[in-house]
């Protein structure tokens, strides 16, 4: 792997370079290079197939990670190329040419996060979450609770109970209760 | 795509557009829209195919997910990095405790905490996890042989799972979702005797593992309508990212447990299964080899496993337990094939990210598409069964 590194660094300017496990690395590359990156990485240094492609957003920062995970059968290492994608200008050249499952990831990256691929198959239609029309769910300003609460209710005489509250009225009646009461009774 | 009994007719094949796809008018009455699922006892679990037949013969398939999504990912990112366990395991009913070990691993690394866990810890993972793939296969070599009708072996498959499921029950107080492997080890030893009725539910497997042998590869319907059917090309294996037994069954021997060594299967004696031809009865027969090696790999750990032994290593206190910024991409070999975590975490006390990522990703979307084409719709279930796609891992 440290060859490897080596190699690959100087030639895409790798950034911010893990090696996690012996056969596990992560590095950042310029958004420019990434796609000639995983390309090179396919079809000269034996990293043919494809593992998984991801994003994580760093909204602190203003930007989404994208992940591209590679796996070279031959050496049984992994290469995650990682590129930093401005989180109000979430758009990525595709890569759907180079495997033929990264149009299903990348449609899933447009619905949950966001980031557009133009030219990616499919990528505009609905892949989870059929008729969606909120931010996409998976950015972190997404907050699940309050969406919950505005789309959901409860149904009427249906109670919650605080477990050991409840377990205690039950297994020892005569016992003063002390306990905080909870949500709903109070 | 064909076998013995389908040819497609070309005659009734449309022609592509100018943007390459296919010129479909439905309105011409030559084709006509079908939607499998998400409910229909054929289906593997609740997806949807939205097939365009032309005549019995599928010109145009797309795979629909959505009809189980819980936004596990989403609700992990929430928790705590232990309450992401009960969530976690929930992604996979097939084998959920492959997503226990995954989500501990990960977090044992990220936290530096690898080498602590004992080894009496790692051979009970090792023995859970096997159960789970032992489990897992009683339910899908014999649902392939029920795509073709012979239910009989399906009812032998789960009266011999839930076997395997009482075990696991006095093992870990669970049937389906367990718990049992945990940050730092596991939540218990054996208990007293345990290895006796394993061993007793093993020799009864052995009998089933004759008799289903005979009840599917003896069977003339199931050779005739098998072989030569839902073909996976050897080329295909790393252009569509198929691994595990589909691999395979196409002569590509990739497995986890062999080329990236995780728990003890470094000291256990194993060579997975291969076939050469791709198709539907070399999945199955590799399949089914697997079931018997299966049956072999947990008797080798009861074996060797020590008697006694500590179950979990030192560990921070789960409720207070910050994990310093880091990522990490872990992997194993479930039955289905490679089944791995991406998991970020950024100092606080909650992951950043998880991001599973599950054999039928690939399988049940960009393989399923492709092999549907020039098949006969009563070749579906079949098809699907045989790549064993498994929805709620591509929703999670």
């Amino acid at each position: 792997m440290k060859s490897l590194i080596e190699r690959v660094g100087t030639k895409y300017n790798l950034k911010e370079v893990v090696q996690q496990r012996d056969n596990l690395v992560f590095a950042y590359v310029d958004k420019e290079l990434a796609i000639d990156m995983v390309t090179y990485m396919r079809d000269y240094e034996g990293y043919a197939h494809f593992t998984l492609m991801s994003c994580v957003d760093w909204i602190e920062d203003g930007y989404f990670q994208l992940l591209y995970l590679l796996n070279n059968p031959e050496t049984k290492t992994e290469f995650g190329i990682k590129v930093a994608i401005d989180r109000e200008n979430a758009v990525m050249q595709s890569a759907h040419h180079l495997w033929e499952q990264i149009w299903t990831y990348q449609r899933e990256l447009k619905e949950a996060f966001g980031i557009d691929f133009p030219g990616s198959p499919r990528v505009d239609e609905d892949f989870v979450v059929e008729g969606w029309d909120d931010m996409p769910h998976m950015r972190r300003d997404f907050d699940t609770n309050k969406y919950a609460e505005e789309t959901y209710f409860m149904r009427e005489g249906r109670k919650t109970h605080d477990p050991a509250t409840y377990m205690r009225e039950k297994l020892y009646p005569n016992q003063p209760v002390t306990a905080k009461k909870n949500k709903d009774e109070q | 795509m064909s076998n013995k009994f389908f040819q497609p007719d070309r005659s009734k094949y449309p022609s592509t557009k100018g943007d390459g796809t296919l010129d479909v008018d439905l309105s011409s009455h030559k084709y006509t829209k079908i939607w499998l699922g998400p409910n229909h006892p054929g289906v593997t679990g609740n997806m949807a195919v939205e097939m365009t037949l032309g005549g019995d013969e599928i010109v145009e398939a797309k795979t629909h997910v959505g009809y189980l999504h819980r936004g596990f990912e989403k609700l992990i990112e929430r928790r705590l990095f232990v309450q992401g366990f009960p969530t976690s395991i929930r992604m996979c009913v097939a084998e959920p405790d492959t997503n226990e070990y995954l989500i501990a691993r990960s977090t044992e690394e990220l936290s530096g905490l690898t080498g602590q866990v004992p080894e009496m810890a790692e051979w009970l993972r090792t023995l859970a996890l096997e159960m789970a793939r032992l489990q897992g296969l009683l339910r899908g070599v014999p649902g392939q042989a029920g795509t073709y009708s012979l239910g009989i072996g399906v009812q032998w498959g789960v009266y011999l799972r839930d076997l395997i499921l009482d075990r696991f029950e006095e093992l870990t107080g669970a049937r389906v979702y367990h718990m049992y492997i945990i940050p730092g080890g596991v939540r218990g030893l054996l208990p007293s005797g345990f290895k006796k009725r394993m061993e007793d539910n093993l020799t009864d497997i052995d009998d089933f593992i004759v008799r289903i042998r005979k009840l599917i590869f003896h069977n003339s319907v199931f050779k005739a309508r098998a072989v030569g059917s839902a073909v996976i090309p050897k080329e295909w294996i790393n252009k569509f990212g198929i691994v595990g037994t589909n691999a395979r069954a196409s002569g590509v021997k990739r497995d986890v447990r062999k080329d990236n060594p995780y728990l003890k299967y470094s000291e256990l004696d194993f060579d997975p299964p291969t076939a050469t031809d791709g198709d539907i009865y070399s999945r199955t027969w590799v399949r089914w080899q697997e079931l018997v090696q299966t049956v072999d790999l947990i008797r080798q750990i009861m074996a060797k496993m020590p008697e006694k032994g500590d179950i979990k290593g030192d560990m921070p206190n789960v409720l207070h337990w910050k994990i310093p910024k880091g990522e990490t991409y872990v992997k194993l070999e479930s039955g289905r094939g490679e089944y791995g975590m991406y998991y970020v975490t950024d100092g606080s006390s909650k992951p950043r990210r998880v991001n599973l990522r599950g054999p039928s990703y690939t399988h049940a979307i960009a393989v399923l598409e492709k092999m549907l084409i020039n098949t006969n719709i009563a070749d579906v279930h079949a098809t699907m069964v045989s790549l064993q796609t498994c929805p709620p891992e591509i929703e999670r």
